[in-house]
């Protein structure tokens, strides 16, 4: 298994939702996050004073998929959350070694 | 059939019996009706009251209305009566419900101020913002009143009645100057009167104003028993007694009658009685305070705290730009003087041209209007035309509006960089700024087509470039007093009480936010977690430990 976490641009979260659910995936959990990247943020004006928004909001994806299917999933990821500007976000992908549903007490693959 | 068809067609059925019903009875309404109308047409005759029914309205009202001995035949004398009365109760309607706008004011300041501050704060803004609704008009029964407009005379639009006749004042120059007033504390004894009672309802509202603009300049570190405290002593000494220099027939009223300068200081609705007095009590309590933690870096230059509800903050600014139709018309004090159609244009011109020239100066400057001095720009307006209203042309007006979108900015961004008062809304500049520059502008562009009679001197007012330099010397020399009057009194105030009781939350609970530690319940707990995580935290001390809620219950 593997788990996928994909970090991107908020109003980009629908279209990486749909074209995963098209392609099957069935679950996925997200969660707004604030951070910066080589872009270090940018500066806005309030006021008539500036300031630095250091942590810019970007949602973070995470989604635990078989290994079979993981590389059409980043790719999947990245053709829906790239718009060639600066701060699309990231894609990490990490090796999991165990996965349980509560319910069902299934384990591995069968139960994500 | 699903359970979700049911329920469609269970709600089809309930809709269709509803029209049903509706055109049933209304069927027979109308049917009742028809044979009505003949039937008065007949017994026409000799009885008075036509009981036809008057769809276009011009029937509705006629001699019969007159009140007269002999029904229907009044004498000259009777419809000369009945005609004061009516113009009295047209001026007193108006006085009440142009007052009942200007009460709604409140709710535009509350929201304005609130929404232009942080959310860690908002059950402490806002109550600041509704408890000195309660606490001023307590003030203002007890003596403020009698204070400002105890020495008033007859109140000419109301009936002339002149129960407010005691006015304390000094001779010099073998002229008097009138203090303040001495009649109406408790609105008790001679002063129990329907006109002395529109009167109060309305500079009351007035005051009202004037004692909540220091919430905002001051929002966010403000101990809330300083505030109510303060509360009272605006609303019964400072207010009143420049209010009574001013509208009371004190002494700034009396520069033109005594020593020829113009009417004297001419304040219309009160860029200076009300906004200037409540933008420079605001200057005196922020500088007593200091500013918030975090404002200023330690070179001194500032970081802006962006406020967390925009929204709330614009449409606060709408209901401060509709209760001003009562503000500014309601003056008057006189429906039946229709001047208040000039007024009211003006005064919506200024508006309009303060937002313009905010949002074009902004954009120009730093590179995009930014939509809280957007909001300045228009209350900025708004107060500048408050003085002068009723005195000039619309082009006027617009310029003036024009002037004070501009002005606000660069007078928020001077007072936040270079005097170093932290003022998280706006409230001195807009305020203190702009009430200044209105009752100023009153005495430039007044252009003679109304006010004659003002403050007893005859003639039309004049500003200086209509000919009455006089008049731009009356307005330099109120604006003067009332900076140093208030500013002084205030800031004495403030830092007396600072010395013995303190006017300022401590760092910690500042940094908390002070909703719960001043309050004891947050604005939002959805969004910040229920008040009894923060006590967990040991930051105060939780005094009834069984109402702790878990997480579902909070929510």
């Amino acid at each position: 298994m593997k788990r996928i976490e994909a970090i991107i641009k908020p109003f980009k979260l629908d279209d990486v939702k749909d074209a995963l659910t098209g392609a099957g995936i069935i679950g996925m959990t997200v969660t707004e996050v604030r951070g910066f990247g080589r872009q270090k943020g940018h500066t806005e004006m309030y006021r008539g004073n500036e300031y630095t928004v250091d942590f810019l909001p970007k949602m973070k994806i995470e989604i635990v998929v078989p290994d079979s299917v993981a590389d059409r999933v980043v790719g999947l990821i990245t053709a829906a959350a790239r718009t060639g500007s600066i701060g699309d976000g990231k894609v990490f992908v990490a090796p999991l070694d165990e996965a349980l549903r509560i319910r069902t007490g299934e384990r591995g693959d069968s139960a994500v | 059939m699903t359970e979700a068809t049911r329920r469609t067609l269970h709600w089809r059925i309930i809709a269709a019996l509803v029209v049903a019903c509706l055109l049933a009875v209304g069927g027979w309404v109308f049917a009742q009706d028809k044979p009505a109308a003949p039937a008065a047409a007949q017994a026409a005759a000799p009885a008075p009251p036509p009981s036809k029914p008057d769809p276009g309205g011009t029937a509705t009202g006629g001699v019969a209305d007159v009140t007269a001995k002999t029904a229907g035949k009044p004498t000259l004398e009777e419809v000369a009566d009945f005609s004061g009365h009516n113009r009295v109760s047209i001026n007193l309607m108006w006085t009440l419900i142009t007052g009942f706008l200007v009460m709604f004011m409140q709710a535009g300041f509350a929201l304005v101020e609130t929404g232009f501050t942080r959310a860690k704060n908002v059950a402490h803004t806002m109550m600041m913002n509704f408890m000195v609704y309660a606490i001023g008009m307590t003030g203002y029964w007890i003596c403020g009143f009698a204070l400002h407009m105890g020495g008033l005379g007859a109140i000419s639009t109301m009936g002339g009645t002149g129960l407010l006749d005691s006015e304390f004042a000094i001779s010099l120059f073998g002229k008097d100057f009138g203090l303040f007033g001495m009649k109406g504390f408790f609105l008790a004894g001679s002063t129990y009167d329907v006109a002395v009672f529109a009167l109060f309802l309305f500079q009351m509202v007035f005051m009202d104003t004037a004692a909540t603009i220091p919430t905002g300049a001051m929002a966010e570190r403000w101990k809330f028993s300083s505030f109510v405290v303060f509360g009272f002593f605006i609303s019964m000494f400072t207010y009143p007694l420049f209010a009574n220099w001013v509208w009371g027939g004190g002494w700034l009223s009396q520069l033109g009658k005594n020593f020829g300068l113009g009417h004297g200081h001419v304040d219309f609705a009160g860029s200076s009685v009300v906004h200037m007095v409540g933008g420079v009590t605001a200057l005196a309590g922020a500088m007593v305070l200091g500013p918030r933690i975090g404002k200023y870096n330690k070179d001194g230059s500032p970081n802006p705290i962006p406020g967390h509800n925009i929204p709330m903050g614009v449409l606060g600014c709408f209901i401060l730009a509709f209760g001003w139709f009562g503000f500014n018309p309601g003056s008057t004090l006189a429906g039946s003087d229709l001047r208040i159609a000039v007024i009211a244009v003006n005064t919506m011109l200024a508006s309009a041209s303060g937002a313009i020239f905010a949002m074009f100066y902004m954009w120009k400057r730093y590179g995009k209007p930014d939509p809280s001095m957007m909001v300045n720009g228009m209350l900025a307006g708004l107060v500048a035309i408050t003085a002068p209203c009723a005195f000039v042309s619309s082009f006027w007006a617009f310029v003036i509006g024009a002037i004070s979108g501009v002005l606000v900015c660069w007078a928020a961004v001077f007072i936040e960089t270079v005097m170093k008062v932290d003022d998280p809304v706006g409230a001195i500049a807009v305020h203190g700024v702009n009430g200044a520059w209105g009752v100023l502008s009153l005495g430039l562009f007044s252009d003679g087509t109304y006010g004659d009679g003002f403050n007893g001197v005859e003639g039309t007012v004049r500003g200086l470039f209509y000919g009455g330099a006089s008049q731009f010397v009356a307005q330099v020399i109120g604006t003067t007093t009332c900076f140093v009057f208030i500013f002084a009194a205030s800031w004495g105030f403030f830092k007396v009480y600072d010395l013995v009781f303190g006017v300022r939350v401590s760092p910690e609970v500042e940094l908390e936010g002070l909703d719960v530690p001043e309050m004891g319940v947050h604005g939002y707990p959805e969004v910040q977690g229920p008040a009894t995580l923060v006590h967990a935290m040991g930051l105060s001390t939780p005094k009834a430990p069984a109402m702790s809620m878990t997480p579902e219950r909070a929510r």
